[in-house]
């Protein structure tokens, strides 16, 4: 049972040695490609596995739990880790054509591996601690990434992006300490047990504020996001992708896992403060955007708004609101990898990022003008993409609850996030380029390596908005988990044999 | 003890967050190590200072005898030192290449990433 569990942490960190080793050939890719591939494998099979035995668990070093380190899968883990291969797979191929030389021989596929293998053990992980130091595995890969390029810009953001996640980190440390000395037990399983006992609860309310705040810095909510449109912009593209799609979810991810299970002694004061972060998140993202000009800082800035929809259903707290957070994270990280891999391609073909000082994409490369409009699209929720849909649900549980405020926020920020898309669509790809450049596809250096992830991801994007019947019901399968931590308790303490 | 402890963390705290205000990228550094030993105390007094005989267990057992100390806090302050070192390290070594590349550790100035509007 346990090769499920290790093997999607395995691949990566072997994919990373050997990619290290071959650093300076061009076989270093490849082995990135492969290894992404294989992982996509792995976590399919593990996701087989979990959807037949709702959670599966595994002690590392055979020390029973709550002594040892479990890993456990529960549905939201198995997704979250699907996804997180399928982002992989995706970039890795990218990466192709967008990777130097130099880059390359400077580590970045070793790299990239070690930053897929830290946000898969975020997932899978059972133990607090322990998901500690896979955010750390994932901060300092993401670290080497972003600063790669070695300019003055990588430089400049990197030292935000370094500054803002190790006080996250540190604030990470001390409610570990805290809640370790309030309960005695750092396993999820146990805590869900444990912190019923603690006497004093408001003590609990006070180290629930801490990890509020913590995971607040990673997943990017107001006002802890200055971080993010300070550092995404600046990296390679393939880097920037990859970081969009999976680093803040690492945060969300985390939200949900203790706000869930741990934490759900409060909800009258903890998930109010979480709607109203939610709220601000999703207006402060989209303003933010409207004021930007450069592609990936208009992306960047949704990415904030976006994440406010996720912390908004976990807010909620209520069945359906947890559906659509669940269904908003998966949607959320094929979108937004693509949308970024997009604006490389744009970059390429017109040479820069500033929407004002590119253009014409739409006469000479129509089929990239549809393969931005279905992602584009999808972030602002038309129908029938997926994040009409995502949502769609998340609104019907703001209705269902009866905050109309709320449900007109969500739906004002959806209109305000098509005006932002309408700016890079009629900047970049409408209007002619300003330096009378006609951009062609074909003239696009290995274009396959370009083409095919984003067209994969944004494959992806119509079949879930067609038919999203799976997977809401999947989504209702990982909620009821989520509510109701029996089967993950009992997996994982192992009282049933 | 645990009092004491406590207080000397309350200390490294306020120090750490004083000099984190600061401009400086070298004082913010600082102010972070601080910050990140403040923690690891923080573990440590969590698991409750017990004096006690060293947590091993006789041949032929399953379990030690009597009270022994709590290891586990050690353990993972142990961990955290380590991992909390090597990020360190590379902040450092980044708050160099930002001085060589940009000129200057006053983080009003690092403004290359983020343009000021005209």
């Amino acid at each position: 049972m346990s090769w499920y569990l290790t093997l999607p942490l395995v691949i990566p960190f072997v994919a990373s040695i050997i990619a290290y080793l071959l650093r300076s050939s061009p076989l270093g890719a490849w082995v990135s490609i492969i290894g992404s591939g294989l992982g996509l494998i792995a976590s399919i099979a593990l996701m087989a596995v979990v959807l037949d035995a709702g959670v599966i668990a595994g002690q590392m070093g055979n020390w029973p739990a709550p002594f040892g380190i479990t890993l456990v899968a529960d549905l939201l883990s198995a997704v979250m880790v699907l996804i997180t291969a399928i982002t992989g797979f995706a970039v890795a191929i990218y990466a192709l054509s967008d990777i130097t030389e130099r880059q390359a021989k400077l580590g970045y596929h070793a790299l990239f591996q070690i930053l897929l293998a830290g946000v898969t053990g975020a997932f899978l992980t059972g133990d607090l601690f322990n998901l500690y130091v896979w955010f750390e595995v994932m901060l300092i890969a993401s670290f080497g990434l972003l600063i790669l390029n070695g300019g003055k810009e990588q430089i400049d953001g990197g030292v935000k992006y370094v500054a803002l996640n190790l006080i996250s980190t540190i604030l990470f440390l001390t409610g570990i300490g805290l809640l370790y000395g309030m309960t005695g037990t750092l396993n999820f399983a146990d805590l869900a047990l444990k912190v019923e006992e603690v006497e004093n609860q408001g003590l609990l309310t006070v180290v629930a504020m801490m990890f509020m705040v913590a995971f607040g810095v990673k997943a990017a909510v107001f006002p802890l996001f200055f971080w993010l449109p300070a550092a995404y912009h600046t990296p390679s593209f393939a880097v920037s992708a990859v970081f969009a799609g999976l680093l803040t979810k690492v945060g969300v991810y985390a939200l949900i896992r203790m706000f869930t299970m741990v934490f759900d002694h409060d909800i009258g004061f903890t998930h109010t403060v979480l709607l109203w972060v939610a709220c601000f998140t999703m207006v402060i993202g989209v303003l933010g955007a409207a004021a930007q000009s450069d592609f990936r800082k208009i992306l960047s800035f949704h990415i904030i708004s976006q994440i406010g929809y996720m912390i908004l259903g976990l807010a909620l707290m209520t069945p359906l609101a947890l559906v659509g957070a669940v269904f908003y994270l998966v949607h959320h990280i094929i979108v937004k990898a693509n949308l970024f891999l997009i604006a490389g391609i744009a970059k390429r073909l017109t040479g820069g990022t500033e929407v004002y000082q590119i253009g014409g994409l739409y006469k000479s490369a129509p089929f990239l003008a549809i393969l931005f409009l279905i992602p584009a699209f999808s972030l602002a929720g038309f129908p029938p993409l997926s994040g009409f849909w995502a949502k769609y649900i998340i609104v019907k549980a703001t209705l269902d609850v009866e905050m109309w405020f709320v449900a007109f926020i969500a739906l004002a920020v959806g209109l305000m996030t098509i005006y932002s898309m309408t700016k890079i669509w009629a900047e970049a790809f409408w209007k002619p380029h300003p330096d009378g450049i006609e951009p062609d596809l074909k003239t696009l250096p290995n274009k396959p390596a370009q083409i095919i992830p984003v067209a994969g991801l944004a494959i992806l994007t119509i079949i879930i908005g067609l038919n999203p019947e799976p997977f809401v019901i999947f989504a209702e399968r990982t909620t009821a988990q989520l509510l109701d931590p029996t089967a993950y308790i009992t997996t994982v303490l192992g009282e049933t044999p | 003890m645990e009092q004491l402890l406590s207080v000397l963390i309350g200390i490294l705290v306020a120090s750490a967050v004083y000099l984190m205000l600061a401009r400086n990228l070298l004082r913010f550094l600082f102010g972070l190590i601080l910050l990140s030993n403040a923690a690891n105390l923080t573990i440590f007094v969590g698991g409750r200072l017990t004096p006690g005989a060293p947590p091993l267990v006789p041949d032929g057992m399953d379990a030690p005898i009597g009270d022994v100390a709590n290891a586990l806090p050690q353990a993972l302050v142990l961990t955290a030192i380590v991992i909390g070192f090597g990020l360190f390290a590379f902040a450092l070594i980044l708050a160099f290449r930002a001085y060589q590349s940009l000129g200057t550790l006053n983080t009003d100035e690092m403004r290359v990433a983020e343009p000021k509007e005209n």
